[in-house]
């Protein structure tokens, strides 16, 4: 594994800094001096695998959770008052006071805040109006998470932390959230996001780091880590397809649960060298290196292993 | 800080309100204890004679009236005491064996009036000291007993549990993302649940009052001050137990550990008098033992602020001590 650097140096002064941070639990070393910046306006991805660290990473920068050591720093200054006005949280796991109904789930929260957005605006643009009467508890799990946003929204914050939004949600749920997290990025919110869902992040996500075992283990764009680490383009094939004497072939093979995984820079070369061999082609999948792919390539893992 | 404590306030108020089944719960309750206590205590009198002797321990030499059988002698510590019990008619005669022997009897009490029989056949010459009164029946005894054992339950587990919930759920977590701090999250539910219990005990206190016609002797005033001051200093308390721990089984192992001593010692039920001096003691810990000291001297014996200072002085700092100490010891997270 190596280690990469911090992302690109940038003019403006980031939004929020992480600087060496651990985190320490029993037995467990969670999160392992990291550091990264996050600049003003952009959507940032933590990306990784169950247990790299990122939940515990993003609730250090949340303020709610204490490290060890190393430090968070909001606009230069260590995280205050300042920062819980202006900042908007979405837990990956969350529930509300009972009884209550989604306007007054979001007048609650507004009311802890100095300043923000007024809760019928906030209402409208996470299309809650036809149930803003519901009692919380009755919302299936999108509204459920529209409503946890809009509660993260609700004091109009300049940084807003949402950890893995969408997991449990269906697909079409899911495509939901995200046009809404778009039309959010259209605002030049700041936005945190931790997802192991690869297609979440390169939809959303300006910049994203890697995280594995506590550590930052690649950082910058999607497209420039993507031109970094690949040049090559991948092979599919059900793994049923790929016969056993095929594995002796001069190519670069990796198994990917029920299929075959071949990565090649000569598609040329690697097509004919298959058909040599005799391998059925009838099922090939050719696509570009995806962020799974870099994420396989830099850890030898599955995302969502 | 007023606004968000405002907030939390009126949020918590909407959950209770719609929660109907807790809010039937605690107002049927009390009411069933009292009417239930009022139909077995209150018509019938016990059969037997109670003679209260000014002494520390009973000499049964002293005079041959405390011989006579089918009739109950207790020592009582002094006169004023002694004298109160029997304007109150809970004792049918008071006796004085030092020096001239005196008693005084209640002229209103028909017990009393049979028992100076006795004493008269038994100790001829004994003089006789007057008092009038009207009896307080066990019920009258029992009455803020039953409201403050439903305002410590409704205290202690309706506050706690509470806050255990928000915790378990994420929901705490989830406050403390924002501005508002562990103070005023916690005066926020201080305030509520007082405000509900003040609701509920008014309910109790003007409803079942009409129909046991039950004894008040002092200021309704003072009695409220009693219940806001008993109030703060429980939930209070209640809000230290659940305020660090995440274990159902923890919290309610606490709970159940202060209020079945409290409901046992406090005096909910009966007097503590002539128990011993180290039950006295741990009564004198529980804030309920103070609730319903200064409630019944007010209501029974028509008590003024004066009378009842120290137990005011000890709730209102019992509940500051309580309320500091759940402030700093105030988890948000579940474990």
């Amino acid at each position: 594994m190596r280690e990469v650097p911090l992302a690109s140096a940038r003019v403006s002064e980031p939004i929020l800094e992480v600087r060496n941070l651990v985190k320490h639990y029993p037995n467990v070393t969670a999160v392992d001096g990291l550091s990264l910046a996050v600049p003003e306006g952009v959507c940032f991805g933590l990306l990784g695998p169950n247990g790299a660290g990122k939940t515990t990473t993003i609730e250090i920068m949340e303020g709610i959770l204490d490290a060890t050591s190393g430090e968070v720093r909001y606009r230069g200054a260590p995280l205050d008052q300042r920062f819980r006005e202006e900042a908007g949280i979405l837990f990956q796991k969350t529930a509300l006071q009972d009884f209550l109904t989604v306007r007054q789930s979001i007048t609650l929260f507004r009311g802890l805040y100095t300043r923000g957005l007024d809760v019928d605006e906030v209402i409208r643009l996470c299309a809650l109006e036809k149930l803003e009467n519901r009692d919380n508890r009755k919302l299936s799990g999108g509204q459920q998470q529209r409503l946890l946003l809009a509660i993260a929204l609700v004091n109009d914050p300049s940084v807003l932390f949402l950890d893995e939004p969408t997991t449990g949600l269906d697909p079409q749920a899911r495509r939901n959230f995200w046009e809404l997290i778009q039309s959010i990025k259209a605002r030049k919110k700041s936005i945190i996001l931790t997802t192991h869902y690869m297609e979440e992040a390169e939809l959303l996500c300006d910049e994203i780091a890697i995280v594995d075992r506590g550590r930052i283990i690649a950082q910058g764009t999607p497209r420039r880590l993507l031109q970094e680490h690949f040049e090559e383009v991948m092979l599919e094939l059900p793994r049923k397809d790929f016969p056993d004497s095929a594995r002796n072939l001069p190519l670069r093979i990796i198994d990917v649960a029920e299929r075959v995984e071949i990565s090649t820079a000569d598609l040329d070369a690697t097509l004919r060298i298959l058909i040599d061999a005799h391998v059925p082609l009838a099922h090939l999948r050719i696509r570009p290196a995806n962020l799974e792919d870099l994420f396989l390539e830099l850890t030898g893992k599955e995302l969502r292993a | 800080m007023i606004k968000r404590l405002a907030a939390v306030w009126h949020a918590r108020n909407l959950e209770f309100v719609r929660d109907r089944r807790t809010m039937i719960f605690s107002l049927l309750m009390p009411i069933a204890l009292v009417l239930g206590m009022s139909f077995v205590f209150g018509g019938k009198e016990r059969p037997l004679f109670k003679v209260g002797v000014i002494a520390t321990v009973i000499d049964k030499q002293a005079n041959p009236f405390l011989h006579e059988r089918y009739v109950e002698f207790v020592p009582i510590a002094d006169q004023s005491t002694g004298i109160r019990k029997v304007t109150h008619q809970q004792i049918d005669l008071l006796l004085d064996l030092h020096g001239t022997p005196r008693y005084w009897v209640n002229t209103d009490s028909p017990k009393g009036y049979i028992v100076e029989k006795l004493l008269l056949g038994a100790a001829n010459g004994a003089q006789r000291q007057q008092v009038t009164g009207e009896a307080v029946r066990y019920v009258d005894y029992l009455f803020p007993g039953i409201l403050g054992m439903n305002m410590m339950f409704s205290c202690l587990f309706g506050v706690g549990y509470v806050v255990l919930r928000y915790r378990k759920s994420g929901f705490l977590k989830r406050l403390h993302a924002t501005p508002l701090t562990a103070f005023e999250f916690l005066t926020a539910q201080v305030l509520s649940r007082l405000g509900l219990i003040l609701f509920v005990t008014t309910v109790l206190y003007v409803g079942i009052g009409t129909v046991i016609h039950f004894h008040r002797a002092g200021s309704g005033l003072l009695i409220i001050l009693i219940a806001v001051l008993g109030a703060l200093s429980m939930v209070a308390m209640g809000l230290t137990v659940a305020a660090r721990f995440s274990s159902e089984e923890v919290v309610g192992g606490i709970l159940n550990l202060l209020t079945w001593p409290m409901m046992l010692l406090s005096g909910v039920w009966y007097s503590l008098e002539g128990s011993p001096e180290w039950v006295q003691w741990v009564a004198g810990i529980f804030p309920l033992t103070h609730v319903l000291a200064a409630a019944r001297a007010v209501m029974i014996d028509g008590a003024g602020v004066a009378e009842i200072s120290s137990h005011l002085i000890y709730l209102a700092a019992t509940a500051l001590v309580f309320l500091a100490l759940g402030a700093w010891s105030f988890k948000w997270r579940y474990d």
